[in-house]
C-alpha cells in the first residue's frame, strides 16, 4: 500500500463528549482490505456483549475500501452497528456519494460512539469534525426537508454526502433507514433508529484529494478494462437500461413474485408495475452513484393534481427499484402505478425501510382479513390489498403511533405477530422482512442464513431459478454449501466495497490486478481465505449475541405457496439449517 | 484550429463524475483533487446536474484580472497558465462566473483546463465533448 494512503486513518467521533480523534490502523486495512472486513474487526473491538442497540454503547462504523476513488464501481459504504430490528449484527450498504466522500475526506473508517444530549448533526472533513445544533431540524415532517436545508447551509456541493434520518429514525422505528443523496439508502436493519437513539440527525462528509498509485501505467490500463466492462460490455446492460425492475415480469411469469403477503407468486398487475411500464410512462431521469458510469438509479416523474385546486400540480421525482416495487406493489396487491409511487414517496417522507415497511403492511392486511385485528387496532384505517390510500395512512401511523398496534408494527412483523398472532404468514427471516423473490427453497434459506438476512448475502434466487430451468430437484445440503460459498466470496467484494451489481465486472483476476496497482500484493487464495474469515467473524459475533440457525422461525407460508423451483417442505429447510450450523 | 471542451447536453448527465476522476487520472494519480472539471447537483439531485468546465472565453476575464500576466489568452479563446509568473492571488478564481477556475492547494495556484478532452473520453452519455472553436464564433459572455 502506498505509504501516504489515508485509507488507514480511522476517525473516532464521541457524541457524548463532543470530541474526536484519528487513529492510524494500518493493521486493519492490511489484513482485511476495508469495507466489511475492516468493519467486523472494529465492531468486534468496540461493541460490548449484550449491547443495547439503542444505547450509547452501540457503535456505528462506516468503512470504505482501497479501490474507492481509484476505480469505478467501488463506491459503496459499509455501515455496521447492532440492529435494533433483529437485536443482532446490523450491516447495511449504501452508495450515492457516501464512499467517495469518506475517502476524499481522508478516512478509511469512521466510528460514531456515545449519545448526544441534544439533536445534533456532524460536518466531517479532512480537518476533523464539527458538532452542529440540529434541534431546529428535529421533528420536521418530511425527510426531504432536512436534506434540502443542510444542502443550502453547508458547503461542498458535488464533493459531499449528506446522510440523514426522517421522523421514523427520530421515533426509533426499528426499521428506519438512513437516506443519502435523496435516492440511496442504508435501508435495512434500522440504522436510522440507531441515529435517532443518538439524537444524530445527519452526517455531512466531504473533501477532495489525490491518491497516489504504485504503477501509473498499469493503473490507467486496469481502469480502462474496468470502464469498458462497465459501459460497453453486456455485463451491466440490465442495470443501464430498465434497471433492477426488469425482474418484475420474468419473476411473475415463473410464479416467483411475492404477491398479497405471499398468498401467491403471481400478480395480475405485474405489467403495470413492471420496469418496462415505468420506463415508458414515468422514467424522468437516471442518476449514478459517484464514480459509477452505470447509472442504475431510475427516477420516476409523477405529476399529481391537487384535487380541489385546478391548475395546481406537483411533480414528484422518485427513485424506484425492484425491491420497492415488490414491497409497495405486488406484496400489497397494488397495480395502480401512481398509487404505488405515492406510497413509496410517503415511505421516503417518513424515512422507513421500504422493504420492511411494505411487508409489515402486507402482514397487517392479512391479519385484518383473518380478524386478528380490527379498525380499533388500526385507528380506523381499513387495510385492503390494492388500496394505496389506506396504506399511506397506515404508513404515517407506523411513525406517529396512535395505538399499541402501530407501536408493535413499528418493531416489525416478528414482534407484531408474537402479540397479535398470524406468525405463519409473518414474512420475516431472522427478524428481517423478506425481499421480493419467492423462487424456491434456496432464496428463503439465503434470507435465513445470510449474515444480514438479505437477498444480497448469497442470492439464493439464482440457485432456485437454475434448478427450475433445468427441471432439477434441489438438495438441502448442496443448497446450503453453495449459499455459504457465495456469501464468502461476497465478503471479499464488500470488503473492497465493490457494488454487488458489478460482481461479474470484478472477477478475481481484475481484483488482484487493481490491488497490485495500489501496491497491494494479494493472491486469489488469500482473497478466498479472507472471505471465509470475514463470514466466520460475522457469524461468531451473531452467535455471541444469541443467533442459532437451528432455532430460526420459518413462516409456514413459504412452503404453502407454490414456487418456481417446485414444492419443498419444512423438513427440507430444517435439514439445510442444521447443516449450515455445522458448516460456518 | 483551437479546441475547447463543450457541454453538449447537460440533461443527459447522470452525475457519475467519471470526467472528474479522468481529469485527475490524466496526471497519473487517483482521486479528484487535480481535476479541472466539476459536477454537482443543480440544487438537489432530483433537479439534475451542473457541469462546470472552462468554456474557453474569447476575452477571458480570468486573464484580465491577473496582475502578473500568468494567465495568457490563447488564440481562439481560453487561457494558458504560466505557473512561474503566478503569485496565487485568487483573482482569476473570483473572476470566472462559472467557477471553472479550480484551485491547486498544494501549489497554491489555479488549476486550468488544458482542453485536452481526456475527460470526454470517459463520459458514458455524451454530455461533454472536445470541439473545435469556429473562427466566426463569437459567443456572448455568460452564454453556455
Amino acid at each position: 500500500m502506498p505509504r501516504d494512503d489515508p485509507l488507514t486513518r480511522v476517525l473516532f467521533v464521541d457524541l457524548s463528549r463532543r470530541r474526536f480523534r484519528v487513529e492510524q490502523r494500518p493493521d486493519l486495512f492490511a489484513e482485511a482490505l476495508g469495507g466489511t472486513g475492516v468493519a467486523i474487526r472494529l465492531f468486534d473491538e468496540l461493541c460490548p456483549q449484550g449491547a443495547d442497540p439503542l444505547g450509547a454503547e452501540n457503535p456505528i462504523i462506516f468503512t470504505v475500501g482501497p479501490l474507492t476513488g481509484v476505480y469505478p464501481l467501488a463506491s459503496k459504504t459499509v455501515a455496521m452497528f447492532k440492529s435494533p430490528h433483529t437485536g443482532n449484527l446490523g450491516e447495511s450498504h449504501a452508495g450515492g456519494r457516501s464512499a467517495i466522500a469518506i475517502r476524499m475526506a481522508g478516512y478509511g473508517a469512521i466510528v460514531i460512539q456515545g449519545r448526544s444530549v441534544m439533536p445534533i448533526y456532524l460536518v466531517i472533513d479532512e480537518d476533523g469534525v464539527a458538532f452542529r445544533d440540529a434541534s431546529a431540524l428535529w421533528g420536521t415532517r418530511s425527510a426531504y426537508t432536512s436534506g434540502s436545508v443542510l444542502r443550502r447551509r453547508e458547503v461542498g456541493s458535488g464533493l459531499r454526502t449528506i446522510m440523514r434520518i426522517g421522523r421514523a429514525g427520530e421515533k426509533m422505528v426499528s426499521y428506519a433507514c438512513v437516506v443519502t443523496e435523496t435516492y440511496r439508502h442504508f435501508g435495512r436493519l434500522g440504522l436510522g433508529a440507531v441515529f435517532g437513539s443518538k439524537q444524530l440527525k445527519s452526517i455531512i462528509i466531504g473533501g477532495r484529494r489525490n491518491l497516489a498509485v504504485a504503477d501509473r501505467r498499469a493503473f490507467r490500463q486496469t481502469y480502462d478494462t474496468l470502464y469498458e466492462r462497465a459501459t460497453v460490455s453486456p455485463l451491466m446492460k440490465k442495470y443501464h437500461e430498465i434497471g433492477t425492475p426488469m425482474n418484475v415480469v420474468p419473476l411473475d411469469a415463473i410464479g416467483g413474485l411475492p404477491t398479497r403477503n405471499l398468498q401467491s407468486g403471481r400478480f395480475e398487475g405485474a405489467e403495470t408495475i413492471s420496469g418496462e411500464h415505468l420506463a415508458s410512462e414515468y422514467l424522468g431521469r437516471r442518476v449514478a452513484c459517484a464514480h459509477c458510469p452505470v447509472a442504475c438509479v431510475h427516477l420516476a416523474a409523477l405529476r399529481i393534481p391537487y384535487p380541489n385546486d385546478p391548475y395546481f400540480y406537483k411533480t414528484l421525482m422518485l427513485g424506484y427499484d425492484h425491491e420497492p416495487i415488490f414491497a409497495t406493489g405486488s406484496m400489497l396487491g397494488i397495480a395502480d402505478t401512481p398509487g404505488m409511487l405515492r406510497l413509496m414517496d410517503e415511505i421516503e417522507v417518513q424515512g422507513l425501510d421500504v422493504m420492511s415497511g411494505g411487508v409489515a403492511l402486507a402482514w397487517a392486511t392479512e391479519a385484518m382479513e383473518k380478524g386478528l385485528i380490527s379498525e380499533a387496532e388500526t385507528d380506523g384505517v381499513a387495510l385492503r390489498f390494492g388500496d394505496a390510500g389506506a396504506y399511506i395512512e397506515a404508513t404515517q401511523r407506523i411513525v406517529s403511533q396512535p395505538t399499541d398496534f402501530y407501536r408493535a408494527l413499528a418493531h416489525g412483523v416478528d414482534h407484531a405477530a408474537a402479540i397479535y398472532g398470524g406468525e405463519d404468514f409473518a414474512l420475516a427471516f431472522g427478524g428481517n422482512e423478506m425481499p421480493g423473490y419467492h423462487t424456491g427453497p434456496a432464496c428463503h434459506l439465503g434470507y435465513l442464513t445470510g449474515a444480514r438476512h438479505s437477498h444480497l448475502d448469497s442470492a439464493g434466487y439464482g440457485l432456485d431459478q437454475a434448478a427450475a430451468r433445468a427441471g432439477e430437484q434441489l438438495d438441502p445440503i448442496e443448497v446450503v454449501e453453495a449459499l455459504v460459498k457465495e456469501e464468502q466470496w461476497r465478503q471479499v467484494l464488500t470488503s473492497l466495497v465493490i457494488c454487488l451489481f458489478a460482481r461479474k465486472v470484478y472477477d478475481p483476476g481484475i481484483v488482484l490486478q487493481a490491488l497490485g496497482t495500489m501496491g497491494r500484493e494479494w493472491s486469489e487464495e488469500a482473497l478466498v481465505a479472507l472471505g471465509v474469515d470475514v463470514l466466520r467473524r460475522k457469524v461468531a459475533f451473531k452467535r455471541r449475541e444469541g443467533f442459532d440457525a437451528t432455532g430460526l422461525r420459518v413462516p409456514a407460508r413459504i412452503t404453502e405457496t407454490p414456487s418456481p423451483a417446485g414444492p419443498f417442505d419444512d423438513v427440507f429447510i430444517r435439514k439445510a439449517l442444521a447443516h449450515y450450523d455445522t458448516l460456518v | 484550429m483551437p479546441k475547447r471542451l463543450s457541454v453538449i447536453d447537460v440533461d443527459r448527465c447522470v452525475g457519475c463524475q467519471s470526467c472528474m476522476f479522468a481529469c485527475t487520472r490524466r496526471t497519473g494519480q487517483a482521486g479528484l483533487d487535480a481535476s479541472c472539471i466539476h459536477v454537482r447537483s443543480a440544487g438537489g439531485i432530483r433537479k439534475g446536474f451542473v457541469v462546470v468546465v472552462c468554456r474557453a472565453c474569447p476575452d477571458p476575464p480570468c486573464a484580465r484580472v491577473c496582475p502578473t500576466d500568468a494567465l495568457v489568452p490563447r488564440s481562439g479563446g481560453g487561457v494558458r497558465l504560466n505557473a512561474s509568473l503566478c503569485i496565487g492571488c485568487h483573482n482569476c478564481e473570483e473572476a470566472c462566473p462559472f467557477g471553472a477556475v479550480l484551485w491547486d492547494r498544494e501549489q497554491g495556484k489555479p488549476q486550468i483546463c488544458v482542453y485536452c478532452g481526456y475527460c470526454a473520453g470517459y463520459c458514458p452519455y455524451d454530455v461533454i465533448a472536445l470541439e473545435e472553436i469556429e473562427p466566426d464564433e463569437r459567443p456572448t459572455q455568460g452564454g453556455a
